[in-house]
């Protein structure tokens, strides 16, 4: 794809004012190159060279923005067929739909669903992303009343849905600041929607009848100078669709489907449960904004799960945070365990000391997200880093005892910790976090 | 604008690999192209799904789990003739939990009895998973492969620690072994190797390459499918061209967001529901990265898959 460091350099102003946030033209250059830095943050590119770098170093699925402020959500970005390439970039939108057919009753109560549906993990937020306001009504007051509605009752991201192109039109003008997605332009009414989307800036769905009307509709927006475009093939059985379409994008640089998509399992069947795991076969391959119908804690947490396992970047292992961890109701009597902080370990852990029902203090240690084995021989998870970290930590104004019970794959450096922490008794658990339940039974008993 | 669909060259193919015995034979693998992706390439044999049966009553499953075999837990015969019988199973999973040396530690002889009645008593294909602890697996494993001779069972899993005498064994009595490795795409191709090495047939090998349940480890299992698959289908690697199997539901149904009460956490939303999705859902990302068995254990679970498969193959 890009342009190399040098490449880019060469198109800087040369100033090295540092406005950048980074002191040199050229370092600014090499982490633009790198995907490290944004070209945006230097001021003084004129809009031509912008252009060019932007063009050259754009990703072959582009990436489009939805919503403002804090609740934008970007789609697409894609550079790769497998996530151990590289990494996916921007997890799919998860997105409910609501109708202009539903009461008041209805959509107040899918819309709190979709509020409430915000969870935390790793100190990450996982939460749906867009609201799909859907004209069935064929009444353009009744749409826009409840576009208006939703504007008023949430700041997420929309997307704007209506076969009335001139309802459609109405209801976009009203909050096009708001940078909803317009849906859509097809052979028919793109000239229409194309001119709307161009004047208020706002992205723009295309849906085709099959994947070769789709790539028509979509050259005809991009020669009238449509920069952001959503594809729908308009199959309601997507995942070939999908994968050829990114494989155009990224093996043919198609320039028609270098866009996310949007897929709609909530079309594809009338039972949530199926319509979930369509979702899912959509997060893993290709979908760009996935709507659904109902946005239910059941269905939704383990479809954010899955999102975040698979978009997750490889190359750089999830962490948490460095600190002491209270499982369940503990007390200064309560044992010790102590392990590293790459997330995986940490979820497994204290999961098995939830699962014992002995309350338990977890110190976790940042060992840089790598596990316990890995942290040792790099030496992020020796005795005398573990004593440091131990002493500064705080445990020990906590408990009245001083055993640590460490992972039994450290039996060897139980020796040396004794030496570095001479008030405490080391103890070494299992190797295998599954056998922890029995473990802190026996310890506690 | 005519669409010309970038193919992807592949050079090789999943080998096929028939389980069980008579009438009641099962194939999987021969898929020449990723999973599903059958505008390219075919795959002969859709998934399968195994039921789960423990060779005694579970001890830590949430109601919503234990409650379609409520009636059955105790008698892993009938408990097996019920996933057949009611539920449809096209294969059994017989999980050996109670041999584990860290739990009830039942002796391998008894764990055999248990193993070759299920098996007399049933017809489908039929696994038997170990405690997973390295030597009392070899064990009991090996003792199943003696008294169910001719049974041409599956028996996993075989791991590096135990593969030569397990191995050894299987291939004496003729059943099938699944090689399984700590998530690792060299180190399973390693084992697949020494297994060949040992005179274990190419159709006698099923992968297990480890599983991560969604929110524990799904991903790194998700990754090392679709670089086996990469490497078995487009780069000639003959020593991954083996058929997968995942163990999912064990380690689904004991993680903390499942066992959960809807009291407890309101926004995790209805618990069996929740049970049945993330079970459903880790089986799932497991099929798009080229699963060829799951074996699984809620019943609504196995539907949905089971449809989710048909309608992939049909598309
Ligand atoms: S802000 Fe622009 S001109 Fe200034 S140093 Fe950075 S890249 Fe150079």
């Amino acid at each position: 794809m890009g342009l190399s460091g040098i490449e880019i350099f060469k198109k800087l102003p040369k100033t090295n004012c540092g406005k950048c946030g980074v002191p040199t033209c050229l370092a600014f250059a090499m982490k633009l190159a790198t995907g490290q830095a944004e070209l945006d943050a230097c001021p003084d590119i004129s809009e031509n060279v912008k252009e060019e770098i932007g063009l050259a170093s754009a990703p072959p699925v582009r990436t489009v923005v939805i919503g403002i402020g804090e609740r934008a959500t970007k789609i697409g970005g894609e550079t790769v067929l497998f996530r151990h390439e590289k990494r996916f970039e921007n997890p799919p939108a998860f997105t409910l739909l609501l109708s202009d057919n539903m009461d008041d009753l209805e959509i107040s109560s899918r819309l709190s669903g979709f509020n409430n549906a915000v969870y935390e993990r790793v100190s990450v937020v996982m939460k749906p992303e867009l609201v799909a306001i859907r004209g069935d009504s064929a009444d353009p007051l009744r749409f826009n009343t409840l576009v208006e509605k939703i504007c008023n009752e949430t700041d997420a991201g929309l997307i704007l849905m209506n076969e009335d192109v001139e309802a459609l039109s109405q209801a976009v003008r009203k909050c096009s600041g708001r940078k909803p997605l317009i849906y859509a332009a097809t052979m028919e009414n793109y000239e229409i929607l194309g001119s709307l989307a161009l004047e208020l800036s706002c992205p723009l769905a295309v849906k085709g009848d099959g994947l070769e009307e789709l790539a028509d509709v979509c050259d005809k927006l991009i020669g009238m100078g449509l920069k952001d475009l959503v594809l729908d093939s308009g199959a309601r059985n997507a995942l070939e669709d999908q994968i050829i379409i990114r494989r155009c994008a990224l093996m043919k640089k198609t320039k028609a489907f270098g866009f996310p998509t949007i897929v709609f399992p909530c079309l594809m069947t009338g039972n949530l449960m199926k319509e979930t795991i369509i979702a899912c076969q959509m997060i893993a391959k290709y979908g760009g904004i996935i709507v659904l119908s109902e946005i239910e804690g059941y269905s939704i947490f383990p479809l954010l799960l899955a999102r975040m396992n698979i978009f997750t970047d490889p190359q750089r292992p999830m962490t948490v945070e460095e600190k002491i961890y209270e499982i369940g109701a503990v007390n200064e009597n309560s044992p010790v365990l102590i392990t590293g902080n790459f997330s995986l370990t940490y979820f497994i852990v204290s999961g098995e000391v939830e699962a014992s029902h002995v309350p338990a203090y977890l110190l976790i240690k940042d060992t840089e997200g790598l596990s316990v084995l890995t942290a040792w021989a790099a030496g992020k998870f020796g005795a005398d880093t573990i004593a440091l970290f131990v002493k500064k930590s705080g445990i020990e104004e906590k408990i009245k005892h001083r055993r640590l019970v460490i992972p039994g794959y450290l039996a060897a450096i139980s020796g040396e910790l004794e030496e570095e922490l001479p008030d405490w008794e080391i103890l070494i658990g299992p190797r295998e976090a599954s056998h922890l339940p029995a473990y802190l039974k026996q310890l506690s008993a | 604008m005519r669409i010309d669909i970038p193919r992807v060259a592949y050079t090789g193919t999943i080998k096929e690999i028939t389980l069980g015995r008579n009438k009641n034979k099962i194939t999987i693998g021969g898929e020449s192209c990723y999973p599903f992706h059958l505008f390219e390439g075919t795959m002969p044999n859709p998934p399968k799904i195994a039921m789960e049966v423990y060779d005694s009553a579970p001890e830590d499953w949430p109601d919503s789990a234990m409650e379609p075999f409520a009636d059955v837990v105790d008698d892993p015969v009938a408990w097996a003739r019920k996933c057949i019988d009611v539920y449809g199973a096209e294969m059994i999973a017989l999980q050996m939990a109670s041999t584990d040396p860290n739990g009830k530690n039942i002796p391998a002889d008894k764990a055999a009895a248990i193993a070759k009645k299920v098996s007399d008593e049933i017809e489908v294909p039929l696994i038997i998973w170990g405690c997973e602890n390295v030597d009392k697996d070899t064990e009991v494993l090996r003792s199943i492969c003696e008294i169910c001779e001719g049974r041409d069972l599956i028996i996993g899993p075989v791991v590096e620690g135990n593969y030569r005498a397990i191995g050894a064994t299987a291939i004496a009595y003729n059943h099938t072994v699944i090689a399984s490795t700590p998530i690792d795409i060299n180190l399973a191709k390693q084992l697949n190797i020494l297994l060949g090495n040992l005179n274990v047939p190419d159709d006698k090998i099923i992968i297990d390459p480890s599983i991560g349940p969604i929110g524990y480890g799904l991903e790194y299992t998700y990754s090392v499918m679709e670089r086996i698959r990469v490497a078995a289908l487009t780069q000639e690697d003959e020593r991954l061209q083996y058929p997968i199997i995942l163990n999912l539901a064990k380690e689904v149904w004991k993680i903390k967001e499942v066992n959960v009460s809807e009291t407890e956490a309101p926004l995790y939303g209805h618990k069996k529901s929740r049970g049945v999705l993330f079970e459903a859902l880790t089986a799932q990302c497991m099929l798009m990265a080229g699963a060829n068995i799951l074996i699984m254990r809620h019943p609504e679970a196995i539907g949905l898959v089971k449809e989710s498969i048909k309608d992939l193959m049909n598309s």
